[in-house]
């Protein structure tokens, strides 16, 4: 754990010391911030469809800081060779793995929670009131939404070469399944057997992480909270993917052999 | 696993095994890599390499390029396994990590962190080996004074000059205190007296009883530091053996020695 907690570490520093992370975090917490405190004329329904850009802003950057900062994680050691003093110490390739995903996993949650706090604070000035179990379960479930597609592009950044490639392979598969995920067993319906039956494999197979993004419609139309143990049971759905994903980069990196 | 294993000492920079135990056993290592092409076949870098390396000795791995110096140290440092056969560090299978435990290493080429400062680099290090806190902090004073880095230990590393880098490396290496330290071409790049550090601080290292596994070309350096040598060819082992007894037994230099043992021709005058 203490190995984990260590490489974890590393990543936070990182990323707070580089200056391109920044860039997109200002950005996103500055559009949030006017976007969210400008009224056009009273109407609910323009207020609405604020949030909701809002909110869809927050979910792209996220995803695109999620994704570009781990792709290059394991790419970079390799490539600038710290890899090498560091696999030469008691640590096994499963830790650096966990390692890498626990930090840019927490770096993320960093992110989201100042995002998240713009957005509140905003929307709670003008509307009076702070829905703060919607948000945390909008937080929580976002968070943990995102940590299968860090463990995906984990994966993704062992598979493929370059870090730019895996980062857009993850990139387009993440927006098909928010786009199409679920959609599939209803396209399956009107298909030829056989094609039909990869579709629905395909259904049952992928995250269906566009289950979580619908639940960004509570904040904007004020929905009661669900459930908590649906959202228990949701955020071990996320664990099952994030763990099989960070599994799977796991049998892959134990099999590279490092070349000096 | 060997009778002669010694058992693992989980603590850093604790007890060191009695003499004369082998701190590194090679057993029949044979390193293969894959044909990288249709057609191709398999290089085989290291052939049935059987090596005793003991408790207290300074040890030179000497070869000419690709011999299989640095496929053997790969192996020994767990970045890929033995094709077949097996290597043991303190009696422990190289492929599991605790065999690291114990081990300083200092690569050829120098690869941190260049968002850390030598402080946070070796706090991070020192933390992987579990060294506690309050010791943490006085190690890596300690080895950063070694290196004569300590006034500048706050600095990002990326703004040292390459002999600070260099010096940061051997630091890393000494933060665990380590019983068994492997160095590759430890003085390659370094000015004369970043070339005599290293090697007072192999001599200190020998006086502690430590073992350093040594991997150079220059083998005047070698002659001076080493007790015994290997020299490795075309994967093979072709000698191994205390420098001085080689040297009388070819009644020539170190250098002239090996050259003669991996076979050099010299080029006819045009």
């Amino acid at each position: 754990m203490n190995v984990i907690l260590c490489l974890a570490a590393i990543v936070i520093k990182e990323l707070y010391r580089r200056k391109d992370f920044y860039v997109l975090f200002v950005i996103t917490a500055v559009i949030t911030l006017m976007m969210g405190s400008v009224s056009f004329f009273h109407e609910a329904n323009i207020v609405r469809y604020v949030k909701d850009i809002c909110l869809l802003l927050i979910w792209i950057s996220s995803l695109v800081i999620a994704i570009v900062t781990t792709a290059r994680q394991i790419p970079a050691e390799r490539e600038s060779r710290t890899i090498f003093p560091l696999l030469a110490k008691p640590v096994t390739r499963g830790q650096v793995v966990v390692g890498k995903f626990a930090g840019c996993w927490l770096a993320c949650g960093l992110a989201l929670v100042v995002f998240y706090l713009f957005f509140g604070l905003v929307s709670a000035a003008k509307e009076g009131h702070l829905p703060l179990g919607q948000y945390l379960q909008a937080f929580w479930l976002h968070w943990a939404t995102l940590a299968v597609v860090i463990s995906m592009a984990l994966l993704g950044s062992l598979v493929f070469s370059a870090p730019s490639a895996n980062a857009t392979i993850c990139f387009t598969a993440v927006v098909a399944i928010f786009i199409l995920g679920g959609y599939l067993h209803k396209l399956a319906a009107l298909q030829p057997p056989l094609i039909a039956l990869l579709l629905l494999l395909l259904y049952f197979l992928i995250p269906h992480l566009e289950w979580f993004y619908t639940l960004r419609e509570r904040l904007v139309f004020d929905h009661s909270l669900i459930g908590w143990d649906d959202c228990l049971l949701a955020t071990a759905y996320l664990a099952a993917y994030a763990a099989a994903f960070l599994f799977a980069a796991w049998l892959v990196f134990r099999r590279k052999t490092l070349t000096t | 696993m060997s009778a002669e294993a010694t058992k693992v000492t989980t603590e850093p920079g604790l007890s060191v095994p009695a003499a004369p135990s082998a701190v590194i056993r090679i057993q029949g290592l044979v390193v293969e890599y894959p044909a990288r092409g249709f057609g191709q076949s398999a290089t085989v870098a290291v052939k049935d390499l059987n090596l005793d390396i003991y408790q207290g000795e300074v040890f030179g791995f000497l070869g000419p390029n690709g011999a299989g110096k640095t496929s053997t140290m790969q192996v020994l440092l767990g970045f890929q396994p033995p094709t077949r056969g097996a290597a043991y560090i303190y009696g422990v299978d190289v492929r599991e990590p605790i065999a690291r435990q114990r081990i300083g290493y200092l690569p050829e080429l120098t690869y941190y962190y260049k968002f850390l400062t030598a402080e946070e680099l070796l706090r991070f290090y020192g933390r992987i080996f579990r060294l506690p806190r309050a010791q943490l902090e006085s190690r890596i004073t300690a080895v950063l004074k070694l290196v004569e880095l300590e006034p500048v230990r706050k600095r990002l590393i990326k703004t040292y000059s390459k002999g600070m880098q260099q010096r940061i490396g051997l630091a890393q290496a000494l933060i665990n205190h380590p019983d068994l330290l492997i160095l590759d071409e430890p003085t390659s790049g370094l000015d004369p007296p970043g070339r005599m550090q290293v090697r007072e601080l192999i001599h200190r290292l020998k006086t502690e009883g430590r073992t350093v596994l040594f991997s150079s070309h220059e083998l005047g350096e070698v002659e001076t530091v080493c007790d015994r040598i290997a020299i490795i060819n075309r994967g093979e082992l072709v000698t191994v053996g205390r420098v001085a007894d080689l040297v009388r037994q070819y009644q020539m230099d170190l250098e002239r020695v090996f050259l003669k043992l991996i076979g050099y021709q010299p080029q006819p005058q045009p």
